[in-house]
């Protein structure tokens, strides 16, 4: 059974589905089940988004605002959630985090917010299956 | 600070910051020399000028792991002063610059810049990008078809090179490339030699060479405090990115004296005022440097470059650079500012607006800083200068009370007499300023005013629902003396 799963989000549609099935996997034992979300905030975004909010400080606390909705979704159907914002290169840094954290399993989407990108650069869910230790699951 | 916590901040990452010092020396070169030919000066000013900065700021900074050198905000706010007055008095505002600086950082001055709104930095950030576009432009007059080519040979290498490796920097790969094809096939297109002189030597130690007295500080003075702001500005908000790239937090104030020791040295030893940069800071982080290493090893490796590398340097190509620049200043831009200018308020998209339109016809970043917080100002002041008022009648129409909600000050006092009718047949008049708070003389003033015209037609005022706050500058004022109750 995985219990503590960590899930990879870009806040994308992709994510939302992604979410949904994990909650499904869990349905049968969800008192038992925690579900992490994990968000990377990679150079472009740290600096887009120091201009939007002032600071880092600020920027820190509506991203997390960000995400209250959907840790709310997903508490209001009974499974224990909650949010970690990572920062560095999205593949790395999720990937580093799940090896230091004992996690069950990992899930990702597998598409980012761009098929191009997805295309040429090898997406980050295929790193993620690549390096991460613990088994991944891709939800397509 | 302790000795473990300066341990850790040199030498806590080595690798990583001595690889990514490597990586921003080579991504430094070409901008410094084109920084150098925006401000109108021999190319070496700038190199010497990163050289300088970075290896200062590495021990006097206040965030390690951001880079500083030469910069194009700094560079375009020079043209003027060495067009009219040449490179000594540059180099003497740059130590002025560096007074100031130093003068911010003691006073924890640090502070005031979240004065500035965030809209004007979106401004500041997209003017200098508009504007190092556009001093591009004057290597492409009188240029064959072959300066367009290699112009878009560079971008397109800068731009595709990644899909192939991110191991070395797009940018050197581009530069390579180009100034080979342009050395090898002889095209006669116009080099980095044609623009100044490149010196194979370590800068030295020399004072400005100029009379020192009022007349020349009256010429530099204006200069030096604009380098000083938008030094400051541009300083901080990198600190501020790379804080959060790094999840760490850092020195405002020390990276404001940093910034000053730095200019003086730099002043010093024959370089142009500088400050950090967005860009090679972010090159920086992302390419694992973190610590104060990373910004002295980029200083050091970018001098032992030139110093190695001097005469194959002129042959670069205008075109190379010219094309750095571009992607510089498509870099620069904050793009999502203009995806979501429909969805931020309109005062503050148009707040954006003239701070970018002040900085292409003035071509100053400073003026264009202050026209946007000047207009921040005005839109704050119409903002909260609403006031509303509510009548209601009572005791079948003998008594009204206004509800005042809003902020009662200068600006809005006005607005808020003109909404009360002094001319009616009533006997008794209640305005209840609970939802209300008084800032200063003209709002006592206005309640006076009030007071008096009631009477003089015969009908009684009282006031009522004073916060605290209000009822102290009331009394301090010693407006209202009669029906101030309750």
């Amino acid at each position: 059974m995985f219990k503590n799963i960590l899930l990879a989000t870009d806040g994308s549609d992709h994510s939302v589905r992604a979410i949904e099935q994990t909650i499904k996997m869990v349905s049968s034992y969800k008192d038992e089940a925690r579900i992490e979300l994990v968000y990377a905030v990679d150079g472009d975004k740290s600096k887009e988004d120091v201009l939007t909010y002032g600071d880092s400080h600020t920027a820190t606390a509506k991203r997390k605002e960000k995400f209250l909705d959907t840790i709310q979704s997903i508490e209001n159907q009974g499974v224990k959630a909650d949010i970690t914002i990572l920062h560095g290169e999205p593949a790395e840094s999720i990937i580093e985090y799940a090896n230091e954290n004992n996690f069950d399993c990992v899930v990702t989407g597998s598409r980012g917010r761009n098929k191009f990108q997805t295309l040429i650069l090898g997406s980050v869910s295929h790193k993620i299956v690549k390096y991460i230790k613990s088994p991944v699951m891709i939800i397509k | 600070m302790s000795i473990s916590a300066i341990k850790q901040q040199w030498f806590g990452n080595v690798r990583g910051d001595v690889l990514a010092g490597i990586v921003v020396a080579l991504a430094l070169i070409p901008e410094a020399i084109a920084f150098s030919i925006i401000a109108g000066v021999d190319p070496m000013v700038g190199l010497y000028a990163s050289f300088c900065i970075a290896v200062v700021i590495a021990f006097v900074g206040g965030r390690p792991g951001m880079i500083s050198g030469a910069t194009g905000a700094m560079a375009l706010l020079m043209v003027t002063l060495v067009s009219q007055h040449g490179i000594e008095y540059l180099l003497a505002t740059t130590i002025l610059t560096g007074i100031l600086q130093i003068i911010f950082g003691v006073f924890k001055l640090a502070r005031f810049m979240k004065f500035i709104p965030r809209s004007v930095m979106v401004g500041f950030v997209n003017a200098l990008a508009i504007m190092i576009f556009t001093s591009q432009f004057q290597h492409f007059v009188d240029e064959a078809w072959i300066m367009y080519a290699l112009v878009g040979l560079t971008l397109a290498i800068i731009y595709l090179f990644p899909y192939v490796t991110k191991a070395v920097p797009s940018t050197l790969v581009a530069i390579v490339v180009v100034s080979a094809i342009a050395i090898s096939m002889n095209f006669g297109v116009r080099n980095v030699g044609d623009m100044g002189e490149l010196t194979q030597s370590l800068p030295l130690f020399a004072l400005p060479d100029m009379p020192l007295n009022m007349e020349t500080l009256m010429i530099i003075f204006p200069y030096a405090l604009a380098l000083t702001i938008v030094g400051l500005l541009e300083s901080l908000l990198t600190a501020s990115i790379v804080d959060d790239m790094t999840d760490t937090d850092s020195d405002k104030n020390k990276e404001s004296r940093g910034q000053g020791i730095a200019n003086i040295v730099t002043g010093c030893f024959g370089g142009m005022a500088g400050c950090a940069m967005i860009g090679q800071s972010v090159i920086n982080v992302k390419s694992g440097g973190n610590g104060r290493l990373s910004s002295l090893v980029s200083g050091i490796v970018l001098m032992f470059l030139i110093i190695v590398l001097g005469g194959v340097v002129v042959q670069i190509p205008m075109a190379a650079l010219a094309g750095v620049m571009i992607m510089v200043s498509i870099g620069t831009f904050d793009w999502s500012s203009l995806r979501n200018i429909h969805r931020v308020p309109k005062t503050d998209a148009s707040v954006m607006v003239v701070t970018v339109l002040t900085v292409v016809i003035t071509h100053n970043l400073a003026y264009g800083v202050l026209a946007g917080v000047v207009l921040s100002m005005i839109f704050f002041a119409v903002k909260i200068s609403k006031v509303r008022v509510l009548p209601l009648y009572v005791n079948e129409g003998r008594k009204k009370i206004y509800y005042v909600q809003g902020q009662l000050f200068f600006a809005s006092v006005t607005d808020f007499i003109d909404s009360i009718d002094f001319k009616e047949n009533i006997e008794e008049v209640i305005i209840d300023l609970t939802e209300s708070h008084l800032w200063d003389d003209s709002a006592i003033g206005a309640l006076d005013n009030l007071e008096t015209k009631f009477e003089q037609n015969g009908i009684r005022v009282h006031f009522k629902g004073l916060n605290g706050e209000s009822s102290r500058l009331l009394n301090r004022l010693g407006g209202v003396s009669k029906s101030a109750g309750h």
